[in-house]
């Protein structure tokens, strides 16, 4: 199997010279295509940092960092771009575009695929609330929406561009127990069926269940369990 | 990436954000609406101000026309000699020339007696220099001792001359010196006089007893038909002492505009005006994108988490800059039609509405609402994903 995250001896400090505060020590992780992951650890332990490095968020200038075979240490904003294509990000919050319908948010995700006709992207981004239970919703804004509803919209939309990776930072937090295990396991069926690889941070240890490997971070650094 | 793509998304998603908060985008207009009423009444203003100033020259009727180079405008002129207009009529093309004399003087309201300066034009009735049907009916009158024709278009201040001369009323004072109106003609105030009247050569002198009929104002040169103009003046100002000036119409009219755009500082005021206004609308549509940006951040880091480019946003605050723009001109611009004929019933002004001066304005306000949106795009800094998340 191959390894579609690659991770060595990453380190990353926020502040510089004497106010440097080290947040990510020696990191090695790797994960492969298809793996669901969970990353878990207290908070402040560099977990969120992490997963922004991993998406082409954050630039890290120390180690490895290999995403779909690209070097994202001391990389271009290009190569972060091209990653970031290629990766769906699901966020604490559903971060959705308050102006849009659902329909609108999730195709918003694939308008930077010049290749489909714009109805192509609406019926896929159709599609794809539907398989979230979303079908009967296509046309309300996220203020019409519950908390749980829009965090499946935000979950069709990390999904539709058929992303290899997806990074999920903290996706329950914001929801109760029930809504917040319902969108994991959607997420968990979706994924499963598509072969994506999943990386996801958490505190919730409802959901840890999913996981075919659970990490912990503390500090910074890594213990595999 | 296609052009139409590369433009439309990030439009589609400014237009989808703008409807989104209609009492925003309604704030938004309005204030895109008043920079664009300003400048369409200070580039009115502007306009009318022009137009008026060459009120009496527009209305002339010749060829060439003679000025002394120290005349600023028709308004305050230099006198020069007779002689000098007469010397033009050695020129073979040459057809006819006449002496134009002008004066300010103050007219008694026949009502209140009060007394306010006007526009004396002196002229010989028969030359038929001012191209306005009433004068040249009226010429007859005209050649009476102390007649005057007086111009319906001046200032109220004046008097309701058209009653009282129907009433019989029509004798009053031009320069403390007596004279009948017998009549009307038509040609509009300027900033320089509030009122015109009309009268004969010889009665001008009898109103400025100090002017002798030797020394005149202007000169208009008639020529043959089928002579060049352009041809004439070349040689009027070869033959001619180089202290007058020889204009065509189109120059007259020229140079009375140049005065008041240029010379006095009315035209620095209105121009002044206009960037007062647009500064106000720049910083008020500045304002609003600013704000735009501020509030959508949280979604453009989402949006840039996805794998948008930087540039995606600087198109879509662009577009939301554009859209004000539109959406701001196209009431503005019915307001200030509005407000046009609403000044042209109260102030006597010529303010028409041309398709060049909409033109115009869109473009002020267009660059306008584009000079903000470069502005903001720093702004979109902040929308940084990972300070985000």
């Amino acid at each position: 199997m191959s390894r579609i995250i690659d991770v060595h001896d990453l380190n990353f400090s926020f502040g510089s010279g004497a106010l440097s505060q080290p947040v990510l020590k020696n990191v090695t992780v790797s994960i492969q295509k298809g793996e669901i992951v969970l990353m878990t650890g207290p908070s402040g332990s560099g977990k969120t940092t992490f997963l922004t490095i991993i998406g082409g968020l954050r630039q890290a200038y120390h180690g490895s960092v290999r995403v779909l075979d690209q070097q994202l240490i001391n990389s271009s904003e290009q190569v972060k771009v091209s990653v970031r294509q290629q990766i769906g990000y699901i966020f604490q919050q559903h971060n959705l575009l308050k102006s849009l319908t659902a329909l609108q948010n999730v195709s918003m995700a694939l308008e930077m695929q010049n290749r489909m006709t714009e109805q192509q992207r609406l019926d896929r981004a159709a599609e794809m609330l539907k398989a979230v239970g979303l079908g009967e919703r296509l046309n309300y804004k996220p203020d019409q929406l519950s908390a749980g509803q829009c965090q499946r919209v935000s979950i069709a939309r990390a999904l539709v561009g058929q992303p290899q990776i997806v990074l999920a930072d903290e996706p329950t937090a914001s929801l109760d127990k029930q809504s917040g295990h319902e969108a994991v396991t959607i997420l968990e069926r979706l994924a499963k069926e598509s072969q994506t690889t999943i990386l996801l941070v958490t505190h919730d240890y409802r959901i840890l269940d999913m996981a075919d490997r659970i990490v912990e971070l503390e500090d910074g650094v890594i213990k595999e369990k | 990436m296609n052009l139409v793509a590369w433009i439309y998304f990030p439009a589609r998603l400014a237009w989808r954000q703008l409807i989104f908060d209609r009492t925003k985008l309604i704030a938004a207009t309005c204030g895109v609406l008043f920079a664009c009423v300003l400048v369409f009444m200070q580039q009115g203003f502007r306009d009318a101000l022009y137009a008026s100033a060459a009120s009496a020259p527009v209305k002339l009727h010749g060829d060439l026309f003679l000025m002394h180079k120290q005349s600023e405008a028709m308004w305050r002129p230099v006198r020069f000699k007779r002689s000098e207009l007469m010397r033009a009529l050695g020129n073979p093309a040459v057809a006819e020339v006449y002496p134009l004399y002008l004066g300010l003087a103050p007219f008694k309201n026949i009502e209140t007696r009060g007394k306010r300066t006007l526009m004396v034009y002196g002229f010989d009735p028969d030359s038929l220099i001012f191209d306005i049907e009433d004068i040249k009916n009226k010429r007859t009158a005209l050649r009476l001792k102390d007649t005057v024709l007086f111009d319906e278009y001046s200032r109220p201040e004046f008097g309701p001359m058209r009653q009282l001369l129907e009433a019989g009323r029509n004798v009053t004072e031009v320069n403390d010196y007596k004279i009948t109106v017998v009549g009307f003609f038509r040609l509009g105030v300027s900033f320089a006089a509030d009122g015109n009247i009309a009268t004969s050569d010889l009665n001008f002198m009898r109103i400025f007893p100090d002017r002798t009929l030797t020394d005149i104002d202007l000169g208009i040169i008639k020529l043959y038909p089928d002579s060049s103009i352009t041809q004439v003046q070349a040689e009027l100002s070869s033959q001619l002492n180089e202290f007058v000036n020889i204009f065509t119409y189109d120059e007259l009219l020229q140079n009375e505009k140049n005065y008041w755009a240029n010379m006095a500082p009315i035209g620095f005021i209105f121009g002044f005006g206009t960037v007062m206004g647009l500064v106000v609308g720049l910083v008020i549509v500045y304002q609003i994108l600013f704000t735009d940006i501020t509030n959508h951040r949280h979604e453009f880091a989402t949006l840039k988490a996805m794998g948008y480019e930087h540039g995606y946003f600087i198109r879509v605050v662009f577009a939301s800059a554009f859209f004000l723009a539109i959406l701001g001109f196209i009431p503005g611009y019915f307001f200030s039609l509005g407000l046009y004929h609403l000044a042209e019933s109260k102030i006597f002004m010529p303010m028409p509405m041309t398709f060049g001066k909409a033109m115009t304005v869109f473009l002020f306000i267009l660059s306008m609402c584009m000079t903000a949106g470069f502005l903001a795009i720093h702004k979109l800094k902040a929308a940084n994903p990972a300070d985000m998340f």
